[in-house]
């Protein structure tokens, strides 16, 4: 079901209305109005304080997107071309994607250190398996027609794997990267609140501690704002590649 | 799985080897291992993954090359957690930890249960708010915590209504898809036998679908966990979470590592009697 | 279990279905006007698409007519289901999270009966439906057909007054449903319901029925309707008298073209 224009102008309105509600109910010492937010917001914009927040936040964000990309694909594809591994691992990778990642912070924080590769390692280790899951589905889904017709064509297996297997598999590839790179932010973000000294969750753990409540209520609706983005961003992506496919 | 086999019995053909079985054998190898269980290959290496890593890990940590501070060896993990059971010292936190997934998976079961039929029922709505549903779970839902924490203070009920927040949008989403599949003959018997909306909810559509819903319960409970431990991690004013937090910061890697381990257990048992549940109802419902 | 009501009357009887989007309006039924006596078995055959199954949910209360009357026992129907109706439909409507016992017994409890009188009424039904022995059993647990009586049975113990069928055996295979069709007429007779049932085999239609309505290709109207002047004791050994032969040809003669028709408009 395709959202229309004016359904989505009414998400808008109706967004707005509710957060005016809550306003109204809960007080200013809990919550800022949306006027007062985004007022907030574009002052903060404009702060370079800010900025530095977000590129810190960003360069977690996507060093953790490469990493997660990277071994989820490749350990992927490596194990939907072996069968034997492929089913050894399966149960083993669905445990781990299910696995709370919220269980492994403290040791990772004690492995990497308040910082940086924290926040890196938080994220990589979301966005990981469903990329891994999902590739090695996709490896594996390849319609078995399609490797004889290669063999046929006595095609050498390089070539096979360039020009049919990952054009096959691709839909589903980029379908655990599109989920498991909205993972990562969630896991960079999540870092970020935990322990880190830079970034947008630790600015707002900041705002949180000195009870600056429109600087919590603009950068919880900024950080809003770019996670959807990014997921729109990736939805277009993936859409324009079906169309492709 | 299989009972004992005496290694006599590798050298007959299939139709023996299957006497006396009630079921059929699948890809089992023959091991000449003397009385091992019979598991099937993959199961075997699987078996043995996991116990190699859980040795390497001792391993690599008794020898020094993880280094105390950082992790202490699978074996005093156990130790620790076992010292914890046996003096009870946290069963406060314990039960407090419980309590609250507790709570917010069933708020979040129930919540997401009713707006999810409402939702259905009144398909403009839906149509207007599916965006912000289908991008739920790609914001980070955590950042309003700050604001949760000012509204409701630094108990429980904070972290109670995360966990809720957290687990009811995939609760509402899988009633939605379930009430969507509900076979046409089974809703129009509803109608034809008169039952007013309100029964034919309840009596016929909610259960017809069920496969949906127990999807939607299996992961309502998987957020609740996570939203309300990550909370307690974040308040740390009790629960298992807070001892975590606590041990972490006083380097009390023992208790750290113990509590940690119970987490991971009772998250395994939640998810274990879960899927038990499930393919109890598979089985009697049949693969739908 | 009997029944003395269930006159059908149906009176120019249209439907169409609104277009929307750029989509045209589809008539789908009528004008249709029949009567259907007390206690009288009726088929509807016709050709794949031509209004049948729209003519049971416009009977049976679940869709609204866009024009015409219909009414039963003098009371009309209009949009909403009326009493005593009951209904088989093709697809499995057995309620897969209870067992055999639980779904016949379902409609009874729903209108507050007490327990004695339900389980009465079920262990009869079973009995009569040949389920006596899955009373525990799931319908996951039981074949295609075994899961048609138990929706049958469902429906039986509620004594309707008119039983709608639209096309209950097609999901089985050949003998199945050369049984369950004696089934159904041990169960006509026994409860006194007018059944209208729906079927695209011509020769179930023949063997069951007192008189079968030849519906054209949409929107569909009743082109024919032949009577077969079958003794009310029949059962499926009526294919070997004289006139099954020339009652079948009849009806193929006539849905013949009707099908033809319908391929070339669909």
């Amino acid at each position: 079901m395709k959202s229309n224009k004016l359904d989505q102008v009414l998400l808008v309105i109706a967004i707005f209305a509710v957060w005016q509600l809550l306003y109204v109910a809960a007080g200013p010492n809990v919550i800022s109005s949306p006027a007062r937010t985004l007022t907030r917001a574009l002052e903060l914009l404009q702060t370079s304080n800010f900025w530095v927040n977000a590129a810190s936040t960003g360069i977690a964000f996507g060093t953790a997107s490469v990493l997660s990309i990277a071994g989820g694909v490749v350990v992927g594809l490596w194990l939907g071309l072996r069968q034997f591994a492929g089913d050894v691992a399966d149960p083993i990778l669905g445990a781990l994607y299910s696995l709370p990642k919220i269980t492994l912070y403290p040791i990772i924080l004690l492995i990497f250190g308040l910082g940086l590769s924290a926040k890196v390692a938080f994220g990589a280790i979301h966005g990981f398996f469903p990329i891994a899951i999902f590739t090695m589905g996709a490896v594996r889904n390849v319609a078995p027609v399609y490797y004889r017709t290669a063999r046929v064509m006595r095609l050498p297996p390089t070539v096979t794997l360039a020009t049919i297997m990952v054009p096959a598999a691709l839909p589903e590839i980029l379908a655990g990267v599109r989920i498991g790179l909205a993972l990562t932010l969630l896991g960079t973000l999540i870092g970020e609140l935990f322990a880190s000294t830079s970034g947008l969750g630790f600015a707002l753990i900041r705002a949180t501690d000195i009870h600056a409540v429109p600087d919590i209520t603009a950068i919880t609706f900024l950080i809003f704002l770019f996670a959807a983005s990014v997921n729109s961003f990736l939805h277009a992506i993936e859409r324009r590649t079906l169309h492709n496919a | 799985m299989e009972g004992h086999r005496r290694p006599i019995e590798l050298s007959q053909t299939s139709h023996n080897e299957n006497k006396g079985r009630r079921h059929a054998r699948f890809d089992t190898d023959r091991n000449p291992m003397i009385g091992w269980p019979h598991l099937s290959k993959t199961s075997r290496a699987r078996a043995m993954i996991l116990i190699g890593a859980v040795l390497a890990l001792e391993l690599l940590c008794r020898s020094g090359i993880i280094d105390r501070v950082t992790m202490i060896p699978p074996s005093e993990m156990f130790a620790a957690l076992w010292q914890i059971i046996r003096t009870g010292r946290f069963n406060q936190d314990i039960l407090f930890t419980t309590y609250n997934i507790a709570a917010a998976s069933l708020l979040a079961i129930a919540a997401g249960v009713l707006l999810g039929a409402a939702l259905h029922a009144w398909p403009r709505a839906r149509n207007v708010v599916s965006p912000l549903l289908s991008a739920y779970y790609a914001v980070p839902t955590f950042v309003f915590y700050p604001l949760l924490v000012i509204a409701f203070g630094t108990g429980r009920l904070a972290l109670i209504v995360m966990g809720t927040l957290f687990g009811v949008v995939a609760m509402m989403v899988n009633t939605m898809l379930g009430l969507d599949h509900v076979p046409p003959a089974i809703a129009k018997t509803g109608a034809i036998m008169r039952l007013d909306p309100i029964r034919r909810l309840f009596l016929i559509r909610l259960p017809a679908a069920a496969p949906h819903l127990i999807t939607g319960i299996k992961l309502a409970v998987a957020y609740g966990v996570i939203g309300i431990v990550a909370g307690e991690f974040i308040l740390a004013t009790a629960g298992i979470g807070k001892r975590v937090s606590l041990a972490y910061d006083n380097f009390d890697n023992k208790t750290m590592y113990g509590m940690l381990l119970m987490l991971l257990i009772g998250v395994m048992c939640i998810n274990g009697l879960l899927t038990i549940w499930e393919k109890r109802l598979h089985r009697r419902f049949g693969q739908r | 279990m009997h029944s003395t009501c269930g006159h059908i009357s149906i009176r120019d009887v249209t439907k169409v279905f609104d277009g929307h989007k750029g989509h045209p309006a589809i008539h789908a039924l009528g004008p249709v006007s029949l009567d259907i006596a007390r206690g009288e078995f009726f088929s509807v055959v016709g050709p794949s698409g031509c209004g049948k199954s729209t003519l049971l949910e416009v009977l049976s209360g679940l869709g609204k007519a866009t024009a015409g009357t219909i009414e039963i026992d003098g009371t009309p129907v209009a949009g909403a289901v009326p009493d005593g109706i009951g209904a088989v439909f093709q697809q499995d409507a057995s309620f897969f999270w209870l067992n055999v016992w639980d779904n016949v017994a379902f409609g009874l409890r729903r209108l507050g009966m007490e327990s004695a009188e339900v389980a009465h009424r079920v262990d009869n039904a079973l009995a009569f439906m040949g389920l006596g022995g899955f009373a525990k059993a799931y319908p996951a647990q039981l074949s295609g057909g075994m899961r048609q009586r138990v929706c049958i049975a469902r429906t039986l113990v509620l004594e309707p007054r008119v039983l709608l069928l639209d096309e209950p055996f097609g999901a089985l295979d050949q003998q199945t449903r050369l049984l369950m069709g004696d089934e159904l007429l041990r169960l006509w007779r026994e409860t006194g319901a007018t059944v209208i049932l729906i079927t695209h085999a011509l020769d179930e239609a023949a063997m069951l029925s007192d008189r079968v309505g030849v519906m054209s290709a949409r929107p569909g109207r009743f082109i024919d309707v032949v009577t077969t002047d079958w003794p009310a004791t029949r059962d499926s050994r009526v294919v070997s008298d004289g006139r099954f032969g020339s009652i079948t040809s009849r009806l193929w003669a006539t849905l013949r073209e009707e099908s033809l028709r319908a391929i070339g408009t669909s």
